[in-house]
């Protein structure tokens, strides 16, 4: 109905100055202040999985969204950096902290490795390369001996948090959970508005121009797959602890299928698209097993809607009829 | 963002409101794949199951009212960790039952541990849930890989099938039936001609099918499980394997798998089961019973060891008057079960439900006389012969 009036909002908000609007400081206000009352109201172990997924898939938003670059393999980092903190905090006897670093760097060792590789592709097949990694390290992860095939490593104790936290109760690991991935959306956020941010939505709406323009055009391709993939990472190891297992499904392609879908839902390049989207989807699954196989119908059935009648997604949507980029 | 706090909250006491409070009552939640592979070997069957059990002991006569609640874990362990934490921290689940899928379950059996309930598990494979992760309140009821491997490695051996070449899925599941059926085989006498490991999960197993048939072995051992092991049966029976004298010895199997490849693909397969329904007048009756709930199906061994279970549960809250997890535990293990579907059986030390188990062969289509008429019983084994020795498990509640 209003279409002529907000056709352009999205370059309006582009050339916002540096600085952050004011609506955003007051939603990550209220969204604070949520997450502190939620576990009194909410299950805190389903707030915990929506917080990992949140924050992965605005991890994967910051590459597809803001970088313009489709990865099909993010399970590959998610999944990995669970098993590498799984294994951690069980074998080595880590504690969760540390147990976490080392998944993350994992991570991001991987995510160097993959993206160098990938980022010289563009389009379907940059999606395919990244496709093909996951797919291997899918197979690492069925083989090595220390992820234990198809049982996953299980039991993993959550431990304490430098060494006095003790993180077995649900509502204590749920606030560092809660620190974790509210500094991990934090991070994103600061990314989006450096003059990083601006030069790789340059990058995504016109790389030609941002090559004559004289930057390095892979080498922000590569930080921006990087940076995701740490955070995805993350998100992972954080996971692992929370259920205190680490399993295939982490490393499965159908888990990066799911982080795309979360972002496509929620909203892609928005900022708080993906935490709503998974938490749609988080929701569904858990609010609706009882429903058996009617979940992934429903789940189809979401998406289909999605992107027929709101392509830009839930938050893209409120975006539009509100004109604040969110 | 106001709105969004206060939906999420209204949506939230409206899930909570749906959770029982009552003290005496019984609930059962039955955690299982409703949608994915094995949702014909348990799903929905196990929820009739369950229910089945709860009316046959006469709940509402005794004065204990119960409850089964179901829902569906993909066969992904985080959710069904997640859906057992929820069950037992907000929904007053008292016990699990079912669970296929290792992983889900060993997942599940960690909640349990750590919540100190009652776990009945009858869907999964993994000889852990007895072993080095056995746990006070876990009860492994149906089956293992240890004793289907055990089951159709000697049995077979025994019927003069010597010589055995493994067809192995190239991951740890694969390689432990593999390990467990050598040790088997060699252990009665036969030899391991060889054994080739294809990738997991597979689609095309002519190369490894051709080497199994050309390396002369009387019998193929199908060391894989669910679309894989379907999928080389059927092209077993594409080169013509069975019907040229090689047996297929499927080591994970159920009858809804046979019920899917048809008997013209599957005949002649041996296998291992806990359960069929044509075995006797009280089985046959049960599985009536049960199939007109199910829309003509018969059951699983999973969904008897889940009516099985359940039974002997309750049969157990009877007895000790509550719900206290270590008189239930210690109630179930020192009583035998009995029950006119899988008939009698003990719970070990470890967890281990001790029953008989069965080998069976498939049926041609000329010897089946209808539906769902597929096995031929080929022997009992004794429950003693069918599990795995105690002291071999390494479960730490074994002194």
């Amino acid at each position: 109905m209003t279409s002529d009036t907000q056709t352009h909002y999205e370059s309006a908000a582009e050339a916002l100055p540096i600085g952050t609007p004011r609506h955003h400081v007051v939603i990550f206000g209220v969204l604070l202040a949520f997450l502190i009352v939620a576990p009194l109201v909410l299950y805190p172990v389903f707030l915990m999985k929506v917080l990992c997924f949140a924050l992965f898939a605005s991890a994967l938003n910051l590459l597809l969204g803001f970088g313009g670059l489709l990865s099909f393999g993010h399970a590959a980092f998610f999944g990995s950096a669970s098993y590498v903190s799984a294994h951690a905090a069980k074998v080595w006897g880590l504690t969760p902290e540390l147990a976490i670093l080392a998944g993350t760097a994992a991570a991001a060792v991987l995510g160097l490795v993959i993206g160098a590789l990938a980022i010289r592709r563009q389009g379907i097949y940059f999606a395919m390369v990244t496709l093909a990694f996951a797919q291997m390290v899918f197979f690492f992860a069925l083989q090595a001996p220390f992820t234990g095939g198809e049982d996953g490593i299980q039991a993993v104790p959550r431990g304490h948090l430098f060494g006095l936290l003790n993180l077995a109760s649900d509502m204590t690991l749920y606030f560092v959970v809660v620190a974790i991935v509210f500094g991990g959306l934090l991070a994103i956020y600061r990314i989006i508005h450096s003059p990083f941010g601006q030069v790789l939505k340059a990058i995504r709406d016109n790389e030609p121009r941002a090559v004559s323009l004289g930057y390095k055009v892979n080498r922000y391709k590569l930080a921006v797959f990087v940076m995701s993939a740490t955070l995805a990472g993350l998100a992972g190891a954080t996971k692992a602890l929370v259920f205190q297992l680490a399993s295939l499904t982490d490393v499965y392609w159908t888990m990066s299928g799911e982080v795309v879908l979360m972002t496509l839902i929620g909203g892609m390049g928005t900022i708080f698209g993906p935490l709503v989207g998974a938490t749609v989807i988080v929701a569904m699954q858990n609010y609706f097993a009882g429903l058996g196989a009617w979940v992934t119908i429903l789940q189809g059935i979401i998406f289909v809607v999605s992107v027929l009648l709101f392509r830009e997604g839930i938050v893209g949507v409120v975006a539009r009829w509100i004109k604040k980029p969110l | 963002m106001k709105l969004k706090t206060l939906a999420l909250a209204a949506l939230a006491t409206t899930l909570m409101a749906g959770s029982a409070m009552a003290q005496t009552a019984i609930k059962i939640g039955v955690l299982n794949d409703r949608s994915g592979t094995y949702a014909d070997l348990s799903g929905e069957g196990s929820v009739v199951a369950a229910r089945m059990a709860v009316e046959d002991f006469g709940a509402a006569d005794k004065g204990i009212d119960v409850e089964i609640v179901s829902a569906d874990h993909q066969n992904k362990p985080d959710v069904a960790s997640n859906i057992a934490r929820q069950w037992y921290d907000q929904d007053g689940v008292d016990v699990i039952v079912d669970v296929p899928t290792s992983s889900a379950a060993l997942a599940v059996n960690e909640i349990n541990r750590e919540k100190g309930k009652i776990f009945l598990n009858s869907g999964a494979a993994s000889t852990d849930l007895t072993g080095t992760a056995c746990a006070p309140g876990t009860i492994h009821w149906t089956y293992d890989t240890y004793a289907l491997a055990n089951g159709t490695g000697k049995a077979m051996v025994d019927a003069g099938y010597k010589d055995w070449f493994f067809l192995t899925a190239d991951y740890a599941f694969g390689h432990s039936l593999e390990e467990n059926t050598t040790k088997v085989v060699t252990e009665s006498g036969g030899t391991v001609v060889g054994s080739v490991r294809h990738p997991f999960p597979g689609t095309d197993f002519s190369s490894f099918l051709l080497q199994a048939q050309s390396s002369g072995a009387d019998v193929i051992g199908l060391a894989n499980a669910g679309g894989d092991t379907v999928n080389s049966i059927k092209q077993a029976s594409e080169f013509g394997i069975t019907q040229s004298g090689q047996a297929l010895a499927g080591l994970l199997i159920f009858i809804t798998d046979v019920h899917a490849l048809g008997l013209e693909t599957a005949q002649g397969l041996v296998l291992t089961e806990a359960f069929y329904w044509d075995l006797n007048d009280d089985t046959r009756a049960w599985s009536e019973r049960f199939s007109a709930e199910m829309g003509g199906s018969k059951p699983t061994m999973v969904h008897a060891g889940v009516y099985s279970s359940v039974l002997h549960y309750l049969n157990a809250v009877e007895a000790t008057g509550g719900k206290d997890t270590e008189a239930l535990m210690a109630w179930m293990k020192e009583n035998p079960s009995e029950d006119p579907v899988m008939g009698t059986g003990t719970v070990r030390a470890d967890g281990r439900h001790m029953h008989d188990m069965y080998l069976f062969q498939v049926k041609t289509p000329a010897e089946s006389t209808g539906p769902w008429d597929y096995y031929k019983l080929l022997a009992t084994i004794p429950a003693e012969e069918a599990f795995r020795p105690l002291e071999e498990g390494g479960c730490p509640l074994v002194e």
